[in-house]
């Protein structure tokens, strides 16, 4: 897992495109906090956070869509595959790389915090610890969903595009869930949207079941994409 | 030790592999040889755990590659038809990172530096691996597959697309590698087979066609023994008169080589020399002899006739010669008078001694 993981990271600090994505986020989320919190002189980072989800949701299939499918098309997996790695590792390796990835985008929020602490003396502390973590588990949540559909094709454009749908279905679920009329299954969607359940913890609520539903999403879509990569061995 | 017992691999209705068992001893390079598609890429997909089999069993020094794959991993280098190289990195990173792979516990530095100086990369240690030419990439592969020391060696095609002077060095490197490693060889370029392996296999269309050493194959099928005489006079009478020589089997004469002078291929029954016959005969009746040679049947006509049936006739074993054998410029085999026939059986001479002065 350790060489997957190294590698990786590497390989998007080499390449233009951790730095494309990580200046796309501080410029996305930059805007929100400048035109926001200073111009109004508001501590509430909340719309700062809830912002986040958008961007996130163009950018992350980005970061995700070469991670399996170019390993397939450049014939790479042959090594990954034939060493002593188990599947699992493999595929952390990739997802924590990702996640790395994307820690150094979320970091932007730390000086947003110092600023606006400095100036304004307070803030809620809470609210933005937590927040930050579910910040985390949603990105990683859109990581592993990527990483997942990445281990589907061979074509990166192909990865992006779906991981992007897969992405916004999830966001979508809870306004989707206004017009069913039956109770149940609108109930069931509202569950499994991203959105709401993300929303609530940029208001200062810590839901642990959400926590536990980012975390079974990570869980679900990784096995997933090592179910891929093992049946493809059976393949016929 | 590598032991295969009945392997299958199935794509849906067509069997890619079909039932073969094999063994290799240790300290042994085996050959894989068979046309494109006939299975040897997928053997050694399975062998090396990258693709599963539909059936049989694979053991790797005792160990099934599907009970315990990350020992049997372990025991081997692979290196793919495609060099799995990562574009993006240098020479250094990319085996660093396989180093990191395999988890290797040999001194990380010494070992890396082994490797370079065994397979020549040291001047490319620092560039970027996209950067690098087709022979260079290979070696990189190559370097991969070596990282960890693997008592096994699984190199498939390891030459193609290299030029002369790199196959030679390749092929020196494999039987150098031979030495300490098994080492299974899969190509479709039959000298190579036969300048480097101790054993071969033949598999035309997922079957084991032959098996066997590569001394002893080239043996068994070529003991009816062939020459070539060029003649200069009526062909038709002189086949007649050549087939009335005692201990002649048949006679071809397929191949006008200059205006009205055709190459007789003559093949004799074991252990009778027709030459002197030959020569008074076409003598006496005031034709004039041009040239005489016998041929020893190549691997390439024992694999023709294995994968093709023995009904193939000359023609198309000469036409199909020069297209498998890659060494040589094809373009220029169009001109085939005898020279140039020479030279090429020279060359091919050429290669296999360099190879074995290397060697010592």
């Amino acid at each position: 897992m350790g060489a997957v993981f190294r590698r990786e990271v590497r390989a998007y600090f080499t390449s233009p495109i951790a730095y494309i994505f990580i200046a796309a986020f501080y410029l996305y989320t930059g805007n929100y906090f400048v035109n926001y919190n200073m111009a109004y002189g508001s501590t509430d980072l909340s719309y700062a956070f809830s912002s986040a989800f958008v961007i996130m949701m163009i950018l992350l299939p980005l970061l995700t869509m070469r991670l399996m499918s170019e390993e397939k098309k450049q014939r790479t997996d042959q090594c990954l595959l034939t060493a002593p790695v188990s599947l699992g590792g493999i595929v952390a390796g990739k997802f924590f790389a990702a996640v790395c990835v994307f820690l150094c985008a979320m970091a932007i929020y730390v000086p947003y915090v110092i600023v606006l602490y400095t100036i304004a003396g307070s803030v809620e502390w809470a609210a933005i610890i937590g927040t930050m973590i579910a910040l985390l588990l949603l990105g990683a949540s859109f990581i592993s969903i990527g990483i997942f559909v990445s281990s589907l094709t061979e074509s990166q454009v192909v990865a992006a595009i779906l991981s992007f749908a897969i992405i916004m279905f999830f966001y979508m679920l809870d306004m989707l869930a206004g017009m069913v009329s039956n109770e149940t299954v609108s109930n069931i969607m509202v569950s499994l949207g991203f959105y709401s359940r993300y929303n609530e913890f940029t208001t200062g609520i810590f839901d642990l079941s959400s926590v536990i539903y980012f975390l079974s999403t990570i869980f679900v879509f990784n096995f997933l994409t090592v179910r891929v990569l093992e049946k493809r061995r059976w393949a016929d | 030790m590598i032991e295969v017992k009945n392997l299958t691999k199935q794509y849906g209705s067509k069997k890619a592999v079909d039932n073969i068992s094999f063994t290799v001893q240790d300290g042994r390079i085996l050959g894989f040889l068979g046309p494109n598609g006939a299975g040897k890429s997928t053997t050694m997909n399975i062998l090396t755990g990258y693709i599963s089999s539909t059936s049989g069993d694979i053991l790797i020094n005792g160990t099934n590659i599907l009970d315990e794959p990350m020992k049997a991993k372990k025991e081997i280098g692979y290196l793919p038809e495609i060099p799995p190289l990562y574009l993006d990195m240098t020479v250094k990173e990319y085996l660093d990172f396989v180093y990191d792979l395999k988890k290797c516990a040999l001194p990380r530095k010494a070992h890396l530096a082994d490797v370079c100086v065994l397979v020549k990369i040291n001047d490319v240690y620092n560039r970027m691996i996209r950067n690098l030419s087709k022979g260079y990439k290979q070696r990189v592969g190559l370097a991969q597959a070596l990282i960890g020391n693997p008592p096994i060696l699984i190199l498939d095609e390891p030459t193609v697309g290299l030029d002369p002077k790199q196959i030679i060095e390749i092929r020196t490197l494999i039987k150098k590698l031979g030495k300490k490693h098994t080492v299974i060889l899969s190509s479709h370029i039959l000298t190579e087979i036969q300048a480097v392996c101790d054993d071969v296999i033949i598999i035309n269309k997922g079957v084991i066609a032959a098996n066997d050493t590569t001394e002893n194959l080239t043996k068994n099928i070529s003991a009816d023994s062939r020459l070539i005489a060029r003649i200069d006079g009526s062909r038709e009478e002189i086949l007649k008169v050549i087939k009335a020589i005692p201990g002649v089997i048949s006679v071809v004469a397929d191949m006008e080589r200059e205006p009205g002078i055709y190459d007789y291929e003559i093949e004799v029954k074991e252990k009778t020399d027709i030459r002197r016959e030959l020569f008074k005969r076409i003598v006496a009746r005031n034709w004039v002899m041009l040239g005489l040679k016998s041929t020893e049947m190549s691997l390439e006509d024992i694999f023709l006739k294995i994968t093709m049936g023995d009904t193939v006739n000359i023609t198309v074993k000469k036409d199909t010669e020069d297209v498998t054998d890659e060494d040589n410029d094809a373009d220029d085999e169009i001109d085939t008078d005898d020279e140039d026939t020479n030279d090429e059986a020279d060359t091919d001479e050429n290669e296999k001694d360099t190879a074995e002065e290397d060697e010592e």
